[in-house]
């Protein structure tokens, strides 16, 4: 079809414009794979099927299997190292040590200060010590536990004391190691003040004072996927590494200088990935698959176990926490006062931007007039900590969220009632001094879960044990059971902040292929789980208006998409596909208006064609474009951030803020301290939800990995040992331990991100903890300081403690 | 050692399998079956769920030269015949029940024994039933949604049928 078919040469001008007005409205409506539908993944149907590649499941002809030999010690002297007794295996390849590594020995996201394999000291329980490469993956095992390392066990660091007082307890990192260490075992710190501060003044001001110390145990990842990749050594001398991780361009700037390689002889593609949430930000097996790969000449797998994973990857960072409150007696935040210890572990890993989270979320979702913040990330040689989704925010969200509980029954007001009143809005500003520009709905959220009706009490004649706490080991048929509800409410922010360069890229191409027009969509962006691929496309179909879009596979061959991390994936690498479609559909209208002289402003395209607003379809996409191609390379970057002053806090930090209100129901066992978690509600504003159904699985995914901080998960240390490395031990939510999880969705538009959208993956795991501690607090009258929360606390804790 | 068995309706040969190897490293490493994943390869997480002779086990508990003769289905036989999805298949699909999809292969084996004993489970039972297989994405709502859908239209299928 062309502009000059006869039914529209006979139309008249006004009807044509209704006319013209009502298709382009009926090709977007039925266009359900756009913008705002829920197509189904385009990795679906492989996953469904069992044949999508997961970089566990990638296989090479002539590969070697590699693994690590790690260290048992959280921190020791290393002697001597002996690797005769492996290299003697029949089936081993290579064995190698730091002395092995061609380039710099170290490696970091944000601070080189981590080696590849340990230089003389092991740092934390795990750190590994030597690579071997064999035929079988239990040979590699076999020889690695034949090399031998002769330890000088030192007595490891690991508690906030012990760090802050390296003169007696030592450093983790020697001042000579890494950096100047003025501050010791500090690896970062960050305040924040705002208003009068916190003085004696402003304490006077106060009608009532609530102080609290709060504890978050170390939580983890625990994705499915394991750690794993194949390195191909390649006959450029480079290698090509198949690897699940959350940042392509990341991994291959911390990887080539170790390898001793110029980047563009490290080529990096993206495996299929189980899950991150963070976990996959830093570096694992990339630099040692590659090493032993580019030694043997033979491509090499490394495929974590479940324990090693454990060690293989950096966990959520514990925390310890003082709290200030003051109030008027009608409700009023007078002032937050904060310490927020970060145990950071042995490595910086991201540390500093955790820490800058905490200082400058640790007051909430709350206009507060006077702020005190300081949070700070100590090295220890307990493991490493860095990126997990929340980042920084969650464990700040349990402190302040606990003190508002407080706060609210000091004054006998409605807990909800008291967050609405000290809620933030849309123009208030943070205690960083930075305007909040966008919709802050914080009130409307708190007000919109308390309405969502509650789950039906427990009904003793019910028989079915399962619904109680201790379910099917039949611990109780209702007696000593205590329903309680908590409310909660959080913030996060999107994007990376204080001053990052912060960009993605995206390539998109429409072409003809089977006369039908294609996008083809191509960017680095690791898809982790979250959708992100679903959403690319339907970015296309919207701005290009076609249906047929081909995801190309993620890689280095393109420049960076940033991270899978920080919410920000929709709106960064999301914005580059809409800025790179965008300027495809401007340079095919332009080739339009030149061969066919059209004038009107209105064109945009749908359905397959070039459509005028006022006259309707002009051509189809296909004939205009023929046998070329389009094709346009855009990088997307969200607005500038500027640091934060390191003593003031204040700055332009954020992108932008994610807030999400939750409702917990559960029950409790009294007797046996048994919790079973009810019901789990959430809402959230979510700018635009590009995707309804992935948007509701992120937070019903999120909301689920806050029930397991609250109530189940932690990695348990000893000295600076992990305990339960094993799903056996280490314990994550079963579906019999996550209840039903209602979700209602607000969309504000945030007038500077793409489509209005808001990011959504982090808000509910920063809000939903405190609900459920909230509710258990209800039913059992305890004060439950620490998450997450075990059946001892609740039989042994006595109700009014602090 | 040799060991010789059934994979999804076709008879599979592996050679030089050491004892200690698991019926889930055969399948991924020795005949071409990663669809069965290795999560925890400690029979906490049923990511490896498979059928063995019918009965839904973890291919990571069984060691390989137990399925000696004996009849294997993964997650790559669930299709239909001429090469769709199968009902449980597309459920999932259609549900949203997929995100990273590493846990997808046991739960959708578990949820097809699930639905041959029992075609309309109440939520409890489909709790219990599947209360053996993590996921870290989806906080098991939209499992759950699959797991309904795939029933309602088991069902419907059937009264349509008679």
């Amino acid at each position: 079809m062309n502009a000059r078919t006869p039914r529209e040469r006979r139309t008249p001008r006004a009807q044509r414009t209704v006319q013209g007005q009502k298709n382009l409205q009926a090709i977007r409506q039925s266009n359900r794979h756009g913008v705002g539908g829920s197509p189904l993944r385009p990795d679906g149907v492989l996953k469904v099927r069992g044949e999508f590649a997961y970089s566990s499941d990638l296989w090479h002809e002539d590969m070697l299997w590699g693994t690590a030999l790690r260290s048992p010690h959280p921190r020791a002297n290393i002697l001597s190292v002996d690797v005769s007794g492996a290299l003697a295996v029949p089936g081993v390849f290579a064995v190698l040590t730091h002395e092995d590594i061609p380039g710099s020995k170290y490696y970091g996201l944000d601070v080189p200060d981590q080696p590849a394999l340990a230089i003389d000291k092991v740092r934390y329980q795990g750190e590994p010590v030597a690579l071997v490469a064999a035929d079988h993956p239990e040979t590699a095992r076999r020889a690695a536990r034949r090399i031998e390392v002769e330890y000088e066990v030192l007595t490891p660091i690991v508690t906030e004391e012990q760090c802050l007082d390296p003169r007696t307890y030592g450093y983790v990192h020697e001042p000579h190691e890494y950096r100047s260490h003025a501050h010791g075992n500090i690896c970062h710190e960050q305040r924040v003040v705002c208003g009068l501060g916190v003085t004696d003044e402003v304490r006077a001001r106060a009608d009532v004072v609530v102080r609290g110390t709060y504890e978050v145990g170390m939580q983890d990842q625990a994705f499915l996927g394991p750690e794993s990749g194949l390195a191909v050594p390649a006959e450029d001398g480079g290698v090509d590494l198949y690897i699940a991780t959350q940042w392509l361009h990341a991994d291959r700037r911390q990887m080539a200088p170790v390898l001793g390689l110029p980047e563009e002889k490290v080529r990096l593609t993206l495996a299929g990935v189980g899950g991150a949430f963070g976990g996959r930000e830093d570096l694992s097996m990339q630099i040692h698959a590659c090493l032993l790969a580019l030694r043997t000449g033979r491509p090499v797998k490394i495929v974590y176990s479940r324990d090693e994973s454990f060690f293989g990857h950096v966990h959520r960072h514990p925390a310890r926490m003082t709290y200030e409150h003051g109030a008027t007696r009608d409700g009023r935040l007078v002032y937050a006062d904060a310490r927020i210890v970060l145990d950071g572990g042995a490595y910086a890993s991201t540390s500093p931007a955790v820490v800058g989270n905490a200082a400058s979320l640790g007051h909430g979702p709350y206009a507060i007039p006077n702020v005190r913040m300081h949070a700070l990330a100590l090295y220890s040689n307990n493991p490493s900590c860095g990126a997990m989704r929340g980042f920084g925010a969650v464990q700040a969200a349990f402190g302040y969220e606990s003190q508002m509980d407080r706060l609210a029954a000091e004054l006998g007001m409605d807990p909800v009632e008291f967050r609405r009143i000290n809620a933030v809005r849309q123009g208030d500003r943070m205690p960083t001094g930075q305007e909040i520009d966008a919709p802050a709905p914080v009130a409307e959220l708190l007000r919109r879960v308390k309405d969502m009706p509650l789950p039906p009490p427990l009904d003793p004649d019910d028989p079915d044990v399962r619904r109680l706490p201790g379910a099917l080991s039949n611990t109780s048929h209702g007696e000593g059971i205590v329903r309680g509800v908590g409310y909660s409410v959080g913030i996060k922010n999107v994007g990376f902040s204080e001053g990052f360069d912060d960009y993605s890229t995206a390539r998109v191409r429409l072409e003809v292929i089977g006369g039908e027009p294609v996008a083809l969509v191509h960017t680095a962006m690791a898809e982790v789980g979250q959708g992100g691929v679903t959403v690319h496309a339907q970015i296309a179909r919207t701005e290009l208006g076609v249906e047929q879009v081909t995801i190309q596979p993620a890689d280095t061959g393109i420049g960076s998409a940033g991270s899978t991390s920080a919410s920000r994936q929709t709106y960064m690498t999301g914005g580059a596909v809409k800025l790179a479609a965008e300027a495809v559909r401007r340079a095919l209208i332009e080739r339009g208006r030149r061969r066919y002289g059209w004038t009107g402003q209105d064109l945009t395209l749908a359905g397959g064609k070039v459509v005028s607003a006022a006259a309707g379809p002009l051509v189809a996409v296909a004939d205009l474009l023929g046998d070329d191609a389009i094709e346009v390379t855009r990088e997307f970057r969200h607005r500038p951030t500027t640091p934060f002053d390191r003593e003031t806090g204040q700055g332009v930090g954020h992108v932008q803020y994610s807030f999400c209100a939750n409702r917990a129901v559960v029950d409790v066992d009294v007797e046996l301290g048994l919790v079973k978690v009810v019901e789990l509600s959430a809402v959230q504003d979510v700018g635009k939800a590009l995707n309804p159904l992935a948007v509701v699985g992120q937070i019903q995914g999120g909301c689920t990995q806050a029930l397991g901080l609250a109530v189940m998960e932690e990695i348990v240390l000893r000295d600076g040992k992990v305990r339960n490395a094993s799903f056996t031990d280490y314990l994550i939510p079963t579906i019999l331990d996550t209840p039903p999880i209602p979700v209602e969705l607000l969309e504000l538009p945030d007038p500077h991100a793409p489509y209005g959208l808001r990011g959504v993956g982090e808000a509910p795991t920063v809000s939903a903890t405190p609900s459920i501690v909230a509710a258990i607090r209800a039913a059992t009258g305890l004060a439950l300081n620490r998450i997450p929360v075990r059946p001892e606390h609740l039989t042994t804790e006595r109700p009014g403690g602090r | 050692m040799r060991v010789t068995f059934t994979a999804n309706g076709r008879p599979v040969e592996a050679d030089d399998v050491w004892e200690g190897e698991s019926l889930l490293h055969v399948l991924r490493e020795r005949v071409g079956l990663p669809g069965s994943k290795n999560a925890c390869e400690q029979g906490e997480c049923g990511s490896c769920t498979v059928y063995l002779d019918g009965v839904p086990v973890c291919a990571c508990l069984v060691a390989a030269g137990q399925v000696q003769d004996r009849e294997v289905r993964t997650v790559e036989g669930l299709g239909t015949e001429d090469g769709g999805l199968g009902p449980v298949q597309q459920a999932f699909l259609d549900a949203g029940a997929v995100q990273c999809g590493f846990c997808t292969p046991g739960l959708l084996v578990q949820t097809d024994a699930l639905l041959a004993r029992d075609p309309q489970p109440s939520d409890a039972d489909i709790r219990e039933a599947l209360s053996g297989n993590l996921c870290r994405c989806t906080g098991y709502e939209k499992i759950m949604d699959a797991v309904r859908l795939a029933s309602a239209r088991a069902c419907a299928g059937r009264a349509v049928t008679e």
